[in-house]
């Protein structure tokens, strides 16, 4: 099913007896997930409303990533998040899966971006919150409860957006050379001064990348007080701004898992995770390949690790049973029918 | 302003609810209708009421127990930070325990590594940046309210600050709360980078003004402080060039991490009270960048020569710390200023910046309509007015006509794409506004969400939702649906 409108998508909805899988470009599915019958948003596209002056865009949710990242740089902007771009994927499924790259250490995520949304619930009613305008407290925040919930709540139509403006000026610094564990404090030590780093992440044959972007007098500027400061570490070579994709790996030998923690706790998983593909974030995001259908056996800490390839999906630590019944009654509220509960 | 009435069984209890409560927790409970006093309003001081009890406990587990108490007792509870709230958020009423958090500052942890702090609900905004600013760190969302308000208020609020279009507002800088929830369970949300697995509950507790859980801990984001900071006034004409300067500047690409916005009357009224030395214009801009002196110099630059397009009055740009002081000197006194010449109402509205100059002209039309001056100090990079009427209150109805405008104000603001409130929140004061934002099928969406965290509800109720709206849920008469 392909509706081509926010009206009929709410039609299919209300008149459904089987469960659906809502899938915007079907480029970020995790194991479990699409079961149910299709409900492809990709009819639900285009730009509602552009306003550069006022940094916002409103755009249908099946609208294609790439797409609304060309309109947005024919206007010198970008989004005010940086998604990982993969093929086909739909700014609906981004906002469904929260998904923010690398820039989030310095601009937040997805949801932080997001202004608004509208959306059809499992009873196919027409729901909107947000605006699009930047700042809005007038009722609670149910664009934040849309964003990352994978479609099971109900199924966007509409998301105004946050964007920014494209910088004059980029470049990609590394320092080679050093393993997971000892990229580390290189990370901790490039966030924790005035450099507005814009991706601090590590690759397994590139060492600690690391990007300053902006006017460019000013990441001359950057650039020389970070070489300073990250002197102790090695020194710091201009690289390729192409190896940034490579912080998302999107396959394992075994299976693919992501895991958010503390960079302080990551030097203990790591001794736990015998494969890293890639360290983002500053090292609060671990992407590590284990062997299939086999569980990581990590000691206790703040986050959580996240299985997102292979037959099964599986989080851990288990979620708290009071998080979790708030969880399950979030979504009986809102999906009363059960339809979208495939891949929750 | 209507209440709900209060619920005359409850009150009738009241001695055996106090005698509970403070059997529970003994040193924490004041009921002297004396000392209650301190508590019948926030800073929306024209709407007060004397609570049933207030109690101040010291840590999560006193909040919990004590709500554990008045959810068995059926009674309604309002959280309470510092009472600084402008929208009447935490205004009691009779039959209602206030829990205020001041006893609540405890530092917990500072972690350098993960570039976080947590702190216990009640602690100031201000001295969660004190805390840090030795090491090189701050926290960024800075309310004027700054050194009064608590953490746990600016959550419930999702408050905002002069330095937003670059740093975002408290919802992008927190990480993780401990809930305690009505019925004193006690949950943990957020985790590292504020991501759980699920859904984004604790997105969701930041801004629902206290309505789903009391928030008794908080871990939040510090950033590393910039090398410097610097602003330049610039004076207009017209508030309608003063407006087009703005959107020119965003549409360059540069982002000022303030840019603010004040028009005549208020400069006016600023002057004659801090002495700022600000220019005679009809309105000015204060826009302040951050970086080391060549990064601040090659974005002055660039604003100075967009500025010249607009034919400003004056330019003029810091050249020293004195000379900063003086620039933000007057925006930071402009609200204890007009608080000086006159009785004023602040409103909230956000705007698309591009409906600028048709706001501005509507709110002048409806000063002529209604007879009421209107000054206009507000966040201009990011759309968030504070029109301030002025009024008298010790003529009669004239409170009531300037609520009135107030209320014609924010509907003009919603019509032309923005919303009710960018940063105070709706509380009691926007509650019967709603409607002119969401649809009954939006706010029904909104109120799932409390029946989901706090079923009877009980927790800071007749806020947010209109009153005739939320009657059969806190009656208690809803279907279970
Ligand atoms: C002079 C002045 C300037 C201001 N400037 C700004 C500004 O620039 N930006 C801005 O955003 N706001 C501003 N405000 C508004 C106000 O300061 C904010 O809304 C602030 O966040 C309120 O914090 P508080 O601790 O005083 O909360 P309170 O007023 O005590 O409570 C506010 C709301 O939060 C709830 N609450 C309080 N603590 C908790 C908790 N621990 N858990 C759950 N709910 C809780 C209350 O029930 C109530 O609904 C200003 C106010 C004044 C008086």
């Amino acid at each position: 099913m392909r509706p081509e409108t926010e009206a009929e998508l709410a039609q299919i909805i209300r008149e459904t007896r089987v469960p659906l899988s809502v899938t915007g470009g079907g480029s970020r599915l995790r194991p479990d997930e699409g079961q149910g019958q299709r409900l492809e948003t990709t009819g639900l596209s285009g730009v509602v409303l552009y306003e550069p002056a006022a940094l916002t865009v409103v755009v249908r949710a099946g609208t294609l990533l790439q797409d609304l990242q060309q309109i947005l740089a024919s206007e010198g902007q970008m989004l005010a998040f940086e998604p990982d771009l993969r093929p086909g994927s739909t700014i609906g499924g981004v906002a469904a899966s929260n998904s923010s790259g690398p820039r989030r250490v310095l601009v937040g995520a997805c949801r932080d971006a997001m202004l608004g949304v509208r959306f059809v619930d499992g009873r196919g009613q027409v729901i909107s919150n947000g605006g699009r305008v930047m700042k809005n407290v007038t009722g609670y925040d149910l664009v934040k409860l849309m964003a990352g919930s994978r479609g099971t709540l109900g199924v966007l139509s509409e998301i105004a957006l946050r964007t920014a403006p494209l910088p004059p000026c980029a470049v990609t610094l590394a320092l080679p050379g050093l393993d997971a564990a000892a990229a580390l404090p290189a990370l901790t030590a490039a966030l924790s001064g005035p450099f507005d780093v814009s991706g601090a992440g590590w690759l397994p044959d590139a060492g600690v990348l690391l990007r300053l972007e902006g006017l460019p007098v000013s990441v001359r500027e950057r650039r020389r007080a970070l070489t300073d400061r990250l002197a102790p570490f090695g020194s710091l070579i201009e690289s390729d701004a192409a190896l940034w994709p490579r912080l998302v790996p999107r396959m394992a030998q075994g299976d693919l898992w992501r895991v958010i923690c503390r960079p302080s706790e990551a030097p203990a998983l790591l001794a736990h995770l015998p494969q890293v593909l890639a360290m983002d974030w500053g090292g609060a995001l671990i992407w590590a390949d284990l062997p299939a259908g086999q569980a990581p056996d990590l000691p206790p800490w703040s986050g959580h690790a996240t299985r997102v390839t292979g037959d099964h999906a599986m989080t851990l630590p288990a979620t708290a049973p009071l998080v979790a019944r708030l969880n399950d009654s979030l979504r009986r509220r809102f999906d009363p029918r059960a339809l979208f509960q495939g891949g929750a | 302003m209507q209440m709900p009435v209060a619920n005359a069984a409850i009150v009738a209890r009241r001695a055996a609810i106090v005698a509970r409560l403070r059997q529970a927790v003994p040193d924490a409970v004041i009921d002297d209708p004396a000392e209650t006093r301190a508590y019948e309003c926030d800073a929306l001081s024209a709407y007060r009421c004397p609570p049933l009890a207030v109690v101040l406990p010291a840590d999560t587990a006193q909040v919990a127990t004590v709500l554990r108490i008045c959810h068995e007792e059926g009674v309604p509870v309002v959280p309470r930070g510092a009472g600084t709230s402008l929208a009447g958020g935490a205004m009691p009423t009779a039959d209602a325990v206030v829990i205020g958090l001041s006893r609540m500052t405890a530092l917990l942890q500072v972690d350098l590594t993960d570039r976080l702090i947590r702190v216990q609900a009640g602690r100031t905004n201000l001295s969660v940046t004190q805390a840090v600013e030795g090491q090189g760190f701050f926290y960024a969302p800075d309310p004027s309210s700054q050194l009064a308000c608590a953490i746990g208020g600016n959550i419930a609020m999702n408050s905002g600050g002069a330095h937003c279009l670059k740093y975002g507002v408290t919802t992008n800088n927190l990480l993780g709360v401990t809930l305690v929830l009505m019925d004193g369970s006690v949950v943990e949300l957020g985790g590292p980078m504020g991501e759980a697995p699920g859904l984004d509950l604790l997105g969701v507790v930041c801004g629902s003004e206290g309505q789903l859980g009391i928030v008794t801990e908080a871990t939040l984001r510090i950033l590393p402080r910039p090398a410097g900071a610097r602003p330049a006034l610039i004076a207009f004409d017209s508030s309608e060039t003063a407006g087009a300067c703005v959107a020119a500047i965003i549409r360059a690409g540069i982002l000022p991490v303030a840019i603010e916005f004040m028009d005549r009357p208020c400069i006016r009224a600023t002057e004659a009270f801090a002495n700022a030395g600000y220019p005679d214009c009809e309105a000015l801009l204060i826009v302040e960048v951050e970086g080391t002196a060549p990064e601040i110099d090659e974005q002055m630059a660039l604003i100075r020569q967009i500025a010249q397009g607009f034919a400003p009055l004056e330019f003029r740009e810091s050249r020293s710390e004195d000379e900063s002081r003086r620039i933000w000197l007057g925006r930071k006194s402009a609200f204890g200023a007009m608080g000086q010449i006159n009785d004023y109402m602040c409103l909230d509205g956000t705007i698309p910046v591009s409906a600028l100059p048709q706001v501005l002209g509507g709110i002048a039309e409806l000063s002529r309509r209604f007879g009421l001056d209107v000054a206009n100090v507000f966040h201009a990079g990011d759309g968030n007015m504070h029109p301030l009427i002025l009024y008298d209150a010790n003529a009669p109805g004239e409170l009531q006509r300037c609520e009135d405008m107030g209320a014609e104000i924010l509907k003009l603001c919603v019509r032309v794409g923005g919303c009710l409130t960018g940063e105070h929140g709706v509380g009691v004061e926007k509650r019967e506004l709603m409607t002119e934002q969401f649809s009954d099928i939006d706010l029904e969406a909104q109120m799932r969400v409390k029946d989901v965290f706090d079923h009877a509800w009980l927790l800071n109720p007749a806020k947010v939702f209109p009153l005739a709206i939320s009657a059969p849920r806190r009656q208690g008469t809803a279907d279970a649906a």
